[in-house]
């Protein structure tokens, strides 16, 4: 048995050490919200935050986390309340078919949290992720909304 | 089966997932037997309305992005003139359509069909509804039912009785339907036609939304896959004792003389397992396929005497011999993944008396079909729980990986196996867009006039590789999409007095398949690519070239984007418009790009701007994230999309080797909706045709130089010295 902290709670797990945090996150956890797309930090679905960081958890082995502080997609309203990127994301109607969106999410909350107004430029560099159905132009009018709101 | 919704109507049973710790429950629910013991009764096939006054629409056709859940249900709710804000879904599963005698008709959701096709029967299913409630609403009151008025499911008489749709559900369940309703004229809609937000948001931001992928049970394994690298191979032999100590190994099994799958009690460990098995292929001459040689035997067929012919008018070869000018080129469009966010994956378990999937599809039925095959019981023995996809794109309509899974379940009866494509699997075992090249011939008068014109298509055709049952004495019509002589589905919109467009074809051992916009994007690539070529050996502008040749519809569309985007204005400094128009999935589309190309070769897409006419319109919202998801789909293509074929396998395993295009990449677009109200056209698909060819035309105004062969990456961008 081995403990993380996810969402502020510490969570026992009995995963190979060198299992992508993903795969505990999903399997172990029961926290499915973060998606495997591609298993090479290439495409940003399993984007968590890591002591605030993003963090593609497909390429983070679970021992490397130790003490430090998980968040995850369903960390992100645990007081039923959505955060700013989350309600920007419903009120312009971001996601198609979705399955990108809670990394798109957690990479925009990460981004928002280090800069609380960023330019088009700041987007661009931050927001790394690839969907597939194309919401991108949604995604960049949230933000902007976001850092409104 | 619906797992988000909180449908009462329906007898259930709860599912825990085995796999909690730390507090963390998942649990939902799975109805079976639709209605058998339901206390809420429905109106009919499409509306349950609960008590409460919450309405059920009961959607068939798949979600996967695309809005056709939400644009269907507001279709009903419009006929049924219910309170908008009390509207939910579910899905019927395809077991119980077939029990039911087809009362939902079709499943299938592909060729941007979903709303063109049913609605009909769907806005005639809330108007029934909606008949009955009324009626009801009369009996009671003994009033005449002309005289009741009803607003957002609250009914009313002069009287001042006042009822709701869930006071008087249950008595209108009883009565009979109505043989016949009349529907409103779209004039007068007011749910639909909006721009209401999607019923499908929420859960998507919060985690909530479960997928094929993240669906569990009690007891369920999960296995791991890996099929023959070179499609159509077989498996020589494995050696299981290597992995099954390995931990969490409960099974090794080879599964349709192509497959080896590892069945453990988590996916890490199914995997991690899966690649330490030896597996020996059997390939054959399969093996000697190259890129080069699938590319040679295309460029024979350019010249071959034989073809099948698509479209023809007049005498062509005779046109462009006499013509005062003739203009050649030959362009081709390589392999494409679908890419879709979610790899392939499906639940399944198996018992003598019963087989059940759980997995995302693009076509309920075909699942199910799929599931009765390769379980061996009959198709009222088996079902489907469709879950939401992440991703389509035509890749979920074929059941490979619903076959697998199944096969998988039959192994250990009673036990339910998730079976998981790692994205390696799924980027090497698609059905793949498919490859064809084309030789244009144009011959113009000294006028500048297109007198004959000669498009030669040779290449891979999807009906061969799936449906070799729906051939035409050996011809694909679907090869020409986008160029067929007429119809309503995707007609040629120039009008060219010596036209012949054929097709010499040439299949390759790897799959094609059905892939978003399907045959439309490289038939535009190759038409409105050469349109260009032609307007500048006329000395013609390419606008004012295609509207004299373009009939009404193709030629409005492209002039509303031609207007919207400002075509023939001055641009900033460095900037360029390429034009591009196609009629496909019944509705008629047109694209502007706007790009600039840096003198060190960079491109930049700056902008597009993108009309539609799909005669009627649901929701402009979604169609406007349609159109621009689509520029992405086809963009990403154009810049990046290329399968290449080393030893007889694809060689591209991951993101890494198959890029894809992100944000920074993708270009402001405007959307124009010129709907004119007398036909139903698709939205899903048509506007990815115009991508590519709208952005070469561009570049080819910046730099000089005509783009033939995507992808884009591998062209040096620099100005024609
Ligand atoms: S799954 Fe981790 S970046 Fe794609
Ligand atoms: S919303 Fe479907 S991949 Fe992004």
């Amino acid at each position: 048995m081995a403990v993380i902290n996810v969402n502020g709670k510490a969570l026992n797990h009995n995963a190979d050490p060198r299992t992508p945090l993903l795969w505990v996150l999903r399997e172990q956890l029961g926290l499915t919200g973060t998606k495997y797309g591609c298993g090479i930090a290439q495409c940003g679905a399993c984007t968590v935050l890591i002591d605030g960081a993003p963090t593609r958890s497909c390429q983070a082995p679970v021992n490397s986390i130790g003490a430090k502080k998980v968040v995850t997609i369903e960390g992100l309203a645990a007081d039923g309340k959505l955060n700013k990127i989350q309600a920007a994301w419903v009120a312009v109607d971001v996601p198609q078919c979705g399955y990108c969106q809670s990394g798109m999410v957690m990479a925009a909350t990460a981004l928002l949290a280090a800069k609380p107004n960023p330019t088009d430029a700041d987007i661009d560099s931050a927001m790394t992720n690839i969907c597939r159905c194309g919401t991108y132009v949604q995604v960049r009018e949230a933000i902007h909304a976001a850092a409104k709101a | 089966m619906t797992i988000h919704q909180t449908s009462l109507g329906r007898r259930r049973f709860l599912v825990s997932s085995a796999a909690v710790a730390g507090g963390f429950s998942l649990a939902f629910s799975i109805p079976f037997d639709a209605d058998a013991q339901s206390p809420v009764k429905e109106l009919n096939a499409w509306v349950v309305i609960h008590p409460d006054d919450k309405v059920v629409i009961r959607i068939a056709r798949s979600e996967m992005g695309q809005g056709t859940l939400t644009g269907l249900c507001q279709l009903a709710a419009e006929e049924l003139e219910c309170d908008w804000t009390k509207v939910t879904w579910e899905y019927p599963t395809p077991n119980e359509n077939v029990k039911r005698n087809r009362v939902w008709k079709n499943f299938s959701t592909g060729g941007s069909r979903g709303i063109r096709e049913s609605n009909h029967y769907v806005r005639e299913g809330g108007a029934m509804a909606r008949e009955m409630l009324l009626a009801a609403a009369a009996a009671e009151w003994k009033v005449p039912a002309g005289e009741l008025k009803v607003d957002k499911g609250v009914i009313t008489h002069s009287s001042g009785k006042k009822t709701t749709y869930g006071a008087v559900a249950a008595a209108a369940a009883q009565l009979e339907p109505p043989k016949e309703v009349k529907l409103k004229d779209p004039k007068d809609w007011k749910i639909a036609g909006k721009p209401v937000k999607r019923l499908d948001t929420l859960d998507k931001v919060t985690g909530k939304q479960l997928y094929g992928i993240d669906f569990t049970m009690p007891g369920m394994l999960v296995a791991a896959v890996r099929a023959c690298p070179v499609i159509g191979g077989k498996l020589k032999s494995f050696d299981a004792a290597r992995v099954e100590k390995m931990p969490g190994v409960k099974k090794v099994v080879a599964i349709d003389g192509n497959a080896v799958v590892v069945v453990a009690d988590t996916y890490w460990n199914a995997r991690t397992a899966l690649a330490a098995l030896p597996t020996d292929w059997d390939i054959g001459k399969l093996g000697e396929v190259q890129t080069e040689t699938i590319n040679a035997m295309l460029k024979e067929g350019l010249d071959a005497s034989e073809a099948f012919v698509g479209n023809k008018v007049g005498d062509a070869k005779t046109a462009i011999d006499g013509a005062a000018k003739k203009v050649t080129a030959t362009y081709s469009f390589p392999y494409q993944h679908h890419v879709t966010m979610e790899p392939m994956n499906a639940t399944a378990r198996y018992t003598p008396e019963k087989c059940e999937v759980w997995c995302g599809t693009q076509n309920g039925e075909a699942a199910l079909a799929a599931a009765s095959e390769a379980s061996g019981l009959p198709t009222d023995k088996c079902d489907v729980h469709k879950m939401l996809l992440g991703g389509g794109f035509g890749r979920r309509g074929r059941s490979d990986y619903v076959r697998q899974a199944v096969l998988v379940a039959k192994e250990m009866p009673g036990m339910p196996a998730k079976l998981i494509w790692s994205r390696e699997e799924d980027m090497t075992h698609c059905q793949y867009h498919p490859t064809t090249m084309a030789k244009l011939t144009g011959g113009l008068d000294a006028q500048g006039n297109l007198v004959g014109l000669h498009i030669r298509i040779s290449g891979q055709s999807i009906l061969a590789s799936l449906l070799p049952q729906n051939l035409q004495n050996g011809m694909d019509p679907v090869v020409f999409q986008g160029l067929m002589a007429s119809g309503v589905e995707s007609a040629y919109g120039y009008t060219v007095p010596n036209l012949l467009i054929d097709h010499a074809m040439r299949n390759p051992h790897i799959t094609a398949g059905f892939w978003r916009g399907v045959n439309t994007n490289q038939n535009a690539v190759y038409m409105e690519s050469f349109m260009d070529e032609l307007a500048d050996a006329a000395g013609q502008d390419p606008l004012a070239f295609r509207l004299k040749l373009l009939k009404p519809k193709w030629a409005a569309v492209l002039k509303a984007a031609a207007d919207k985007a400002g075509y023939g204005k001055p641009l900033p400094a460095g900037h360029f418009h390429g034009l591009a128009q196609v009629m496909g999935y019944g509705s008629y589309v047109a694209g502007v790009a706007e790009v600039s190309v840096s003198p060190d070769g960079a491109l930049k897409i700056h902008k597009i701007t993108a009309a539609t006419n799909c005669g009627h319109v649901v929701n402009p919202a979604q169609i406007e994230r349609q159109v621009a998801g689509s520029f992405a789909y086809g963009l990403s293509a154009a810049l990046y999309g290329e399968i290449t074929v080393k030893d007889g396998a694809v060689e591209q395993t991951n993101f890494d080797s198959y890029n894809l295009m992100r944000i920074d990449e993708m270009p402001k677009v405007e959307t124009v909706l010129v709907p004119t109200g007398d036909f139903w056209g698709g939205v899903g698909e048509p506007t990815i045709a115009v991508a590519a060819p709208s952005v070469l035309n561009a570049i080819a105004r910046a730099t000089g130089k005509r783009v033939r062969n995507l992808p884009l990456m591998h062209h040096e961008l620099q100005k024609a010295s």
